[in-house]
Parts: structure tokens; C-alpha cells; sequence
């Protein structure tokens, strides 16, 4: 990969809080990250922390009841949050960026083709004609080992894994720069999780898409990710190499949030993280994650910065803040 | 690991047997379901458990895993007895199910607890938490109003769903995952069961409650000297809580062991299938594809001929797995599969 080409997604400072009946709630709070070609980053987070809503966020996909969406949002080097809603659709959403959703295997519609559903970003998007679009979904069940002749099957007639597979085809049809997903296999038994998982490595090896991967399953994202960033109420605390992050993460809610998995291979007992997350209509001045945390100290009371820790490490916690870097 | 605590009671109804007596013990137990065509032509049966037996003991945890599909739930619901078994039986405390009456049957409901997969599902939405709580007590118990509210103060404070009243007039929709599961479990612990069935209890949960919820329904289970059926497809939470460890495939039970022994030495082709399809965090999985089985389990309707693993399994062996069932080989003490790997003698593959 050249590190002289842009980004395929710098976001800045972006923000989407939502109007409730109980107030203005923080959703999405100044998230900042680039993100390379062919790269995956796995976004990581109890639920609530807002993974889904950064995904609505950079997809422009939202609700009614939106307080404030601001920030920047730039694709291949272009700022795209200028675009009007009608341009974002199209020259956006399944050109540059498409989704996997959550439950994605249930999203599919119950009376359309699988062939056809998956054919319809082609003919909404590129106008090609639609015998011509089939022979492009040909190809994409291919890479995602579906077999050819299922593209005249209705979603009822295929497995739970089947139909993910077929949402992941769905995704990568249109050969887009950025593949999202949301929860891809939170739904699926460990032999399809596996499975699935090895078509994603597939398709990450053999084309140049970049991935975000959106899970809380940390030990099934360890399996695609080459970058880690951990979100804690709205915001992200800790950005990190995977190499680095499984090992040994920086700040002090990955680390507990690393030692609550079970894991098969090692006999050390994990552990809960106590308390709960913040609410995110009412947070506190300082860090967020401090009632909870093991290490705070006077300094918690103001909110630190997501600063650099390393030379592609950044941390949001006044532990690595000590003047040692940049 | 059962602990003789000063808690530990036994509230049976026609007194415990002795402790070499199974509390559960299930005989070649089927369940298997019609397939109508029309409303009385028959289109096949569904296998959905075949031939399972088991002894469970009291204070003894095991678990069941499988992938969805395999039965286990199926197995989880005939031993609640929400399923009548096709042939076979369940027998808890020496009495078989099949031959109580209603009211037999409700004394066995009160003796066992059901922790249910989808905690918000199973919590009624229109009710809050007193009166959920309330509710078993109110159909099983001759408890007057004011020694039913200590009850679920007792139990709520057991569960650790505190403050109890700023709990109690809430309802479901306003608690965390986690605290509705804690409910759940509450209400399986009300009428003072010896058994409890959990069904995926925290598959639904976030990664870092799971370990306080597991962990919570191990300690019950010690003070109590509770039987625990803990079903799953997660073999890493196993690990921490039960001691046998049963695995289910296509209605079928393919190996059993000591936990640890599984784990350490699986025979099974399915099971060692199972444990290579589970990452644990590391940054090397980015870089090696995963050796799973490729297929789908099998349909229940027509199993596949002989061993059912057969289609998918490495190490078929020509001539025997796709046309013998194989049986229930004990190749280690208190370590069983069902494979023709491990007949004795050995088959050449």
C-alpha cells in the first residue's frame, strides 16, 4: 500500500446527537480516524457506545429526530458532507461505501431473488442492463462461496449462513472502497462465524476494499483486523495496531474489556468490568470512563485528549500523557 | 465441587434421595416431530433428539453444546416438559414425567428453574418487576402477601439487583441487559428449585457481563447444591462453569467427557471441529484461514445414512461411516464418542 495516497476515510471530528424526550443524547462525540487502503479497522464497544450510530454517521443514514450532525467526513481525499442528500446517494452510498447491516441475513427481502436483490445496486446505481448485472453477481457469489445456481433461490430457502454470505456479496457487488459491517456474525453458530470470517480474509486478500468491522466480539475480530479503535460512550478512547492492541492494549478500558473474554487456550479466569456504562444524555465534565476505572487519579476529573501514544498508537487517557511524545 | 454450605437446603417436596441417585436421568430419550402435509397427511418426521441418555446429579452442572439445529433445544424443552418424548423418558427423582398428573407436574415446575436465551423476550413487557417476581409465588405458593415480598426482596438481593426498591417498580424495558438476565434468573430461583435449565444465558449479552452473569449462576449453583443444565454453542464459556460437557450433533449426543478432558483431548471430529472455529483475541488470526468444516448441518427430516458427521467430516473412512451408525465407544475412562475412529480394534482408515 503507498502511503502517498489519501486516506480512504478521514473523519474529523464527527458529531450526530440525537433530540430525545429526555434530552440531547451524545450518540456519536467528536470520533476522529483515517483509515488506509485494504485496510480493516474493527470498532470495538459495549453496546450503547454508539458503534451503530458512527456507522449511521459516515453512511448518512439518519433518523428523524437528528440534534446535530457535524464534522468532516472525507472519502479517497473528498470532503462528502457538502454533498446534498441526493448526490450522497449517488455518488456515495454503494459506489464508494456500502454496508453489511446488522442482522444482515434478515434483511434480506422475502420476495425478491436473492439473485436480483443483490443485482440492484448495479442497475440503481450503474444503469447496466440487468442480464449483465447477473453475470456481476455471478461473480461476487463466487468470491463469497455461495453457489451460482442460488441466485434463483428466495432468502427462506438458504441457511442463516448462506444469506449472510449472500448480504456480504450484496455489499462487495458494486467493488466499493469501504466495506462496513455491523455485527456480521454475532447471529451465527462458531463453524459459519469461522466460515464466514474466511471469506472476508478471502476477499480482503484478493481485492483492495478496506473494511470497518463493527462487533463486540473481540476474539472474532481478531481474525480480520489489521487496526483496533475502542469506543467508550460516544467516543473513541484508544486506537491502536492490532498486533500491538490483542497483546497488550493501552488504555485502562481495553484492558478490562480484553480481560472479560473468555478464552479457550488460556486457563486465567476473566473478569467483568463492574458498574455501567455513562448515560449519554447527561455526561460528566471529566473522563467518561472514570467511575469505573481501576487507575483513576485527580487528574480524571478533567477530560483528557485522544493524543498520540506511539507512532500509531493513540490513547485517550491521562496515564499516556506524560509529555513523552509529539 | 459442591461445597457443603450452611445455605445448602434440600425444599423437596417428597424428600431427596440419597446422593448416589440421580436427580435427572434421561433413557433413551426421543423427541421427534410429524410433519403434516394438509393438515393429516404425514411428510416425515423431525429427529430433533434421538436416543439421548444422561444421569445428572444434584449440585452437578453440565453443559450441552452444539450449533443451532443440533437439538438442543428441542432436549432443554422435553426435560422442562414442555415436549411429550416420542419414546423414552425423563425421570427426576425417580418419577418419570409421563406419569404425573397436573398437579405432579406443577410441583415438578416449581423444582425446576428455566433461565431463558432472550432475557427482554421473556420478561413480559406490560409488567413490572414486583409483579413478575410476584407471579410464580402467587400460582405455586401458600405464602401470604407480606412473606411473598420478602421472598423476592431475599432473592433480588441474591441475584445482587440492587437498590431492591428502586428496582422493583420499573419495568423491563428500563433495566440493562445484564440486570434484566438478573431478573430472569431471579424468577428461576423463587420457588427454591434444585435443578436450573439455561439456555444460552448470556449469548444475548455484552462480552463484559457475560463472565458476571456466569459467574453469578455458578455461585448460586454452590450454595444452593444445584443441578445445572447449561446449554450453548460457545465452547469458551464452558470452560468456566460446568463439569461435564456433552456434544450434540444432529439429535445426537457424538461425545461426552470431564470437561477438561474435552477440552484437552477432544475425539471427536465434530468437537475438535468446534474448537478450532473459536478465536480467542490474537493478531495472528488475521493471517491464517481457519480449518472449519465445510456444509451445513443436516436436515433432521432425512439424516444422513450412518454416522450424520459423515458428509463433512476429514476423516471419513470408506465403506463403513456412510453405512453403519457407529456406537457409543469408550476409548478413555469416562471419555465417550460416537465415531468408528475409536473402535476397538482399531479400523484401518
Amino acid at each position: 500500500m503507498a502511503f502517498s495516497d489519501p486516506p480512504v476515510l478521514q473523519i474529523e471530528d464527527l458529531r450526530l446527537y440525537f433530540r430525545t424526550q429526555q434530552g440531547v443524547l451524545h450518540a456519536v462525540d467528536g470520533v476522529s480516524l483515517n483509515l488506509r487502503r485494504n485496510e480493516a479497522m474493527v470498532i470495538l464497544g459495549e453496546s450503547g457506545c454508539g458503534k451503530t450510530s458512527l456507522t449511521k454517521a459516515i453512511l448518512r443514514m439518519l433518523p428523524r429526530n437528528v440534534h446535530t450532525y457535524s464534522g468532516s467526513v472525507k472519502l479517497n481525499g473528498q470532503e462528502v458532507m457538502q454533498l446534498s442528500d441526493e448526490e450522497y446517494r449517488q455518488q456515495v452510498r454503494w459506489v464508494q461505501i456500502s454496508l453489511v447491516p446488522q442482522a444482515a441475513m434478515n434483511s434480506l427481502n422475502p420476495v425478491l431473488k436473492v439473485g436480483d436483490q443483490v443485482a440492484e445496486p448495479l442497475l440503481s446505481h450503474y444503469g447496466i442492463r440487468r442480464s449483465e448485472a447477473l453475470e456481476r453477481v455471478a461473480v461476487a457469489f463466487q468470491h463469497v462461496g455461495v453457489p451460482a445456481d442460488f441466485i434463483k433461490r428466495y432468502a427462506f430457502e438458504l441457511s442463516g449462513g448462506m444469506r449472510q454470505r449472500v448480504a456480504i456479496a450484496m455489499a462487495m457487488v458494486t467493488d466499493p472502497d469501504l466495506i462496513i459491517l455491523d455485527e456480521p456474525t454475532s447471529a451465527l453458530d462458531v463453524l459459519t462465524q469461522a466460515n464466514i470470517m474466511n471469506v472476508l480474509k478471502r476477499v480482503k486478500q484478493e481485492t483492495s476494499t478496506s473494511f470497518i468491522l463493527i462487533t463486540h466480539d473481540i476474539g472474532t475480530s481478531s481474525e480480520l483486523a489489521d487496526r483496533a479503535a475502542v469506543m467508550y460512550a460516544g467516543q473513541i478512547v484508544e486506537l491502536n495496531d492490532a498486533e500491538q492492541f490483542f497483546v497488550e492494549p493501552l488504555h485502562p478500558y481495553s484492558q478490562k474489556l480484553m480481560a472479560s473474554v473468555p478464552k479457550l487456550r488460556q486457563t486465567e479466569e476473566p473478569d467483568f468490568i463492574s458498574g455501567q456504562p455513562p448515560s449519554l444524555l447527561d455526561l460528566s465534565t471529566g473522563c467518561r470512563f472514570a467511575p469505573r476505572c481501576h487507575q483513576r487519579f485527580e487528574r480524571c476529573e478533567s477530560d483528557p485528549e485522544l493524543l498520540p501514544a506511539g507512532r500509531r498508537q493513540h490513547v485517550k487517557c491521562w496515564l499516556h500523557q506524560n509529555g513523552d511524545n509529539r | 465441587m459442591t461445597p457443603t454450605s450452611e445455605t445448602a437446603q434440600t425444599h423437596s417436596a417428597n424428600g431427596a434421595g440419597a446422593s448416589a441417585e440421580p436427580l435427572l436421568s434421561l433413557r433413551n430419550l426421543c423427541t421427534w416431530f410429524e410433519l403434516r402435509r394438509w393438515g393429516f397427511g404425514r411428510a416425515g418426521t423431525v429427529r430433533a433428539v434421538d436416543d439421548v441418555s444422561f444421569d445428572l446429579h444434584a449440585g452437578e452442572a453440565i453443559a450441552i453444546v452444539g450449533e443451532s439445529g443440533c437439538g438442543k433445544s428441542t432436549l432443554m424443552k422435553t426435560i422442562l416438559g414442555l415436549h411429550r418424548p416420542t419414546q423414552g423418558s425423563v425421570i427426576f427423582e425417580g418419577r418419570d414425567l409421563s406419569t404425573l398428573d397436573p398437579k405432579e407436574l406443577q410441583w415438578y415446575r416449581s423444582q425446576v428453574g428455566y433461565v431463558q436465551q432472550d432475557p427482554f423476550g421473556a420478561l413480559p413487557p406490560f409488567m413490572d418487576i414486583r409483579r413478575i417476581l410476584g407471579e410464580p409465588l402467587k400460582i405455586h405458593g401458600t405464602m401470604n402477601e407480606s412473606e411473598r415480598q420478602k421472598r423476592i426482596y431475599e432473592v433480588m438481593e441474591e441475584v445482587r439487583l440492587t437498590p431492591v426498591d428502586d428496582i422493583l417498580p420499573r419495568f423491563p424495558h428500563m433495566l440493562s441487559g445484564g440486570q434484566q438476565q438478573r431478573v430472569v434468573i431471579a424468577r428461576a430461583m423463587l420457588l427454591h428449585p434444585r435443578m436450573i435449565v439455561a439456555d444460552e444465558p448470556v449469548s444475548m449479552l455484552d462480552m463484559s457481563v457475560r463472565v458476571e452473569v456466569l459467574r453469578l449462576l455458578q455461585g448460586l449453583q454452590r450454595t444452593h447444591n444445584l443441578a445445572v443444565v447449561y446449554i450453548t454453542h460457545d465452547l469458551s464459556t464452558v470452560r468456566y462453569f460446568s463439569e461435564r460437557i456433552f456434544v450434540m450433533y444432529a439429535g445426537e449426543i457424538v461425545e461426552q467427557a470431564q470437561m477438561d478432558d474435552l477440552l484437552r483431548n477432544p475425539l471427536h471430529p465434530y468437537t475438535n471441529a468446534l474448537l478450532a472455529a473459536i478465536a480467542d483475541p490474537d493478531p495472528e488470526n488475521a493471517h491464517v484461514f481457519r480449518d472449519v468444516p465445510p456444509g451445513e448441518p443436516p436436515s433432521l427430516v432425512s439424516p444422513p445414512s450412518g454416522c450424520r458427521f459423515h458428509p463433512r467430516c476429514t476423516h471419513f473412512i470408506e465403506d463403513l461411516c456412510a453405512l453403519k451408525t457407529p456406537l457409543d465407544f469408550e476409548p478413555e475412562p469416562d471419555h465417550r464418542a460416537r465415531c468408528w475412529l475409536y473402535q476397538d480394534p482399531p479400523v484401518a482408515p
